[in-house]
């Protein structure tokens, strides 16, 4: 009948408009795409090396000033097998997760706070996007006056320098969620904290999430500025490492220091890139396709 | 000018005329108390003082419950207003709009799904934000989805469908609000016309089998012949009822049938009339 072939014609529609599933290939698309994003970073490091050790062999500056790569590098395997490298790393991640751990609460409740009620933004949206830019070395003068030279001081400045990035990625997310979703959500009956709930957060979490990528840029070069003005006795941190380094005029343990600080750093910011593709992907916002 | 309510049955068409101007016609009038919507005198101005914009100008209309109205006319005649005041989105400067207490849902023409979560979950929130129970959700999500063949993509997010399949969606979401009266704001503008035809009967079937009660906005004149028992013509700024013609062509009705092309070329030529008025 009528109806039957309206069925038939529109689940054919469907299917004609879906395109064909996609089959093993894509996995095995995926798996070569990952490889084939692999090597030229690969090949980036090698020219780095080898760039260094040309350098190193010009003889512009005596071994102990500017070592090669093939004393650097057995230095970093070495302290890598000890334990001080591995307990300073834990001293300086537990630092990082405390502070962004608080910049995040921080951030996202005044991000909340300033997004919802008028007032409050005029007052404070333009001093938290001030706050942004103020560099956060500039705070370390009062934070160690303050707190003098405690762990506390290291946490106030990484606070500091990440919750208005946060607070700023939650501000613009609530501010370009789309206008018309806003009026499906209230034509359904959404409204309150389930307007909230249901519609802002979700629709604000893909800015969210790049505020809180920038946040963690920002918390890390916070740290690790902090772990070298503010010495605190008796604690293995990265930073104590590098001023050690310094101190001793050990260039190949320094090198190897900032190594291990250019790893960590791009392995969290990795994990904040990965997040943000998952969601964008999910949402059809980014074109699975690209790789990176 | 004032609207009389009227039931006009496919059965009873009359004659020849397959056209009638409602004003005119004096057969099949009956007063009812069904009304689903209702507007009287409705004025609605936006801004104030000098730079005041009238959008619509004392607008009155009656939409029997059951019944299928189209509303055409060309831009800024205030045809979105219109839905916006009727679902308690904005409030009018003037006037009265009742919908005698029933539930009311409005359709956009993007179908305006969650991103973020699958076909199956952006239904599911529409009967959440009614109280749904969580159990009976999932049972009733899927049951939509089928009224709108959409069996099986329950799961897949919405970048993953077809505009057609995603405007499906939508009308399962606001399906799932249980509304009795349906706001479409042009639904199926942004669709090739293969597929809008093929809306147009699901779209019929649904307010059959649902008794659904709609206001359906469009610039296509074909498309309102097509779905509408009703057209209402209005003028543009500010937004006046120029002529109301009740479609008396039997269903189902095909949207490239001679008959159709009657009134939309009726139609067209009253649009064109109010468009020469703003050209002078």
């Amino acid at each position: 009948m009528a109806a039957d072939t309206t069925d038939t014609a529109l689940a054919g529609l469907d299917n004609l408009e879906l395109g064909p599933k996609p089959g093993r290939d894509y996995w095995r698309g995926t798996g070569g795409k990952a490889l084939g994003s692999i090597w030229p970073k690969l090949l980036a490091i090698v020219i780095v090396l080898a760039l260094w050790q040309l350098v190193y062999l010009s003889g512009y500056k005596s071994p102990i000033i500017f070592p090669s790569p093939f004393t650097t590098l057995p230095n970093l395997w070495s302290q890598l097998q000890h334990g001080l490298l591995w307990q300073a790393i834990e001293t300086t991640l537990r630092r990082a997760a405390i502070g962004f751990g608080l910049a995040l609460v921080i951030g996202s409740l005044v991000g909340a706070l300033v997004s919802r009620i008028k007032p409050l933004r005029a007052a404070v949206g333009s001093m938290i996007t001030g706050l942004q830019t103020m560099p956060s070395i500039a705070w370390f003068p009062f934070a160690i006056i303050f707190f003098g030279e405690t762990t506390q001081a290291i946490l106030f400045v990484i606070v500091l320098g990440a919750a208005p990035s946060i607070a700023n990625g939650l501000i613009a997310g609530v501010d370009y969620t789309p206008p018309l979703l806003l009026r499906a959500g209230k034509t359904m009956g959404l409204h309150g904290f389930a307007l909230y709930r249901h519609l802002i957060l979700p629709a604000s979490l893909p800015t969210f999430v790049a505020g809180l990528k920038q946040g963690w840029a920002f918390a890390w070069r916070s740290l690790m500025a902090g772990e070298l003005l503010v010495l605190i006795a008796g604690q293995a941190s990265i930073g104590v490492l590098l001023s050690n380094d310094q101190d001793q005029l050990d260039m190949a343990s320094a090198i190897s220091i900032m190594i291990v600080i250019l790893i960590i750093g791009i392995c969290v910011d990795a994990l904040f890139g990965q997040a943000d593709r998952t969601i964008r992907r999910r949402r059809g916002l980014a074109d699975a396709t690209v790789g990176t | 000018m004032s609207i009389t309510q009227r039931d006009i049955a496919p059965s009873e068409t009359s004659g020849d005329s397959t056209l009638r101007d409602a004003s005119r016609s004096p057969a099949q009038v009956r007063e009812t108390g069904a009304a689903a919507v209702q507007l009287t005198e409705v004025s609605k101005a936006y801004g104030k003082g000098r730079s005041s914009l009238l959008a619509l100008d004392k607008v009155s209309l009656t939409v029997a419950k059951g019944q299928f109205v189209c509303l055409i006319g060309a831009s800024g005649c205030g045809k979105s207003t219109m839905l916006s005041l009727v679902a308690g989105l904005d409030t009018p400067t003037s006037g009265l709009v009742s919908t005698g207490g029933k539930r009311v849902t409005l359709m956009f023409q993007e179908p305006a799904l969650f991103p973020w979560l699958t076909a199956a979950r952006n239904v599911e929130l529409a009967l959440r934000a009614r109280g749904v129970a969580k159990q009976e959700r999932r049972i009733r999500a899927a049951e939509l989805l089928e009224a709108v063949h959409l069996h099986g993509f329950g799961d897949k997010r919405p970048h993953e469908l077809s505009g057609g399949m995603r405007q499906r969606v939508a009308m399962a979401r606001a399906l799932a609000q249980d509304a009795d009266v349906l706001l479409m704001d042009e639904p199926f503008g942004a669709l090739d016309a293969m597929t809008r035809d093929l809306l147009h009967e699901e779209l019929e079937r649904i307010c059959r089998e649902r008794a659904l009660t709609v206001l359906f906005v469009t610039h296509n004149v074909r498309e309102a012949a097509r779905l509408g028992d009703r057209v209402v013509v209005l003028s543009s700024r500010p937004g006046r009822v120029i002529e109301e013609i009740a479609i008396d062509i039997e269903r189902p009705r095909r949207i490239d049938s001679a008959e159709i092309a009657e009134v939309g070329a009726h139609l067209t030529d009253l649009l064109r009339k109010e468009m020469a008025s703003h050209g002078r």
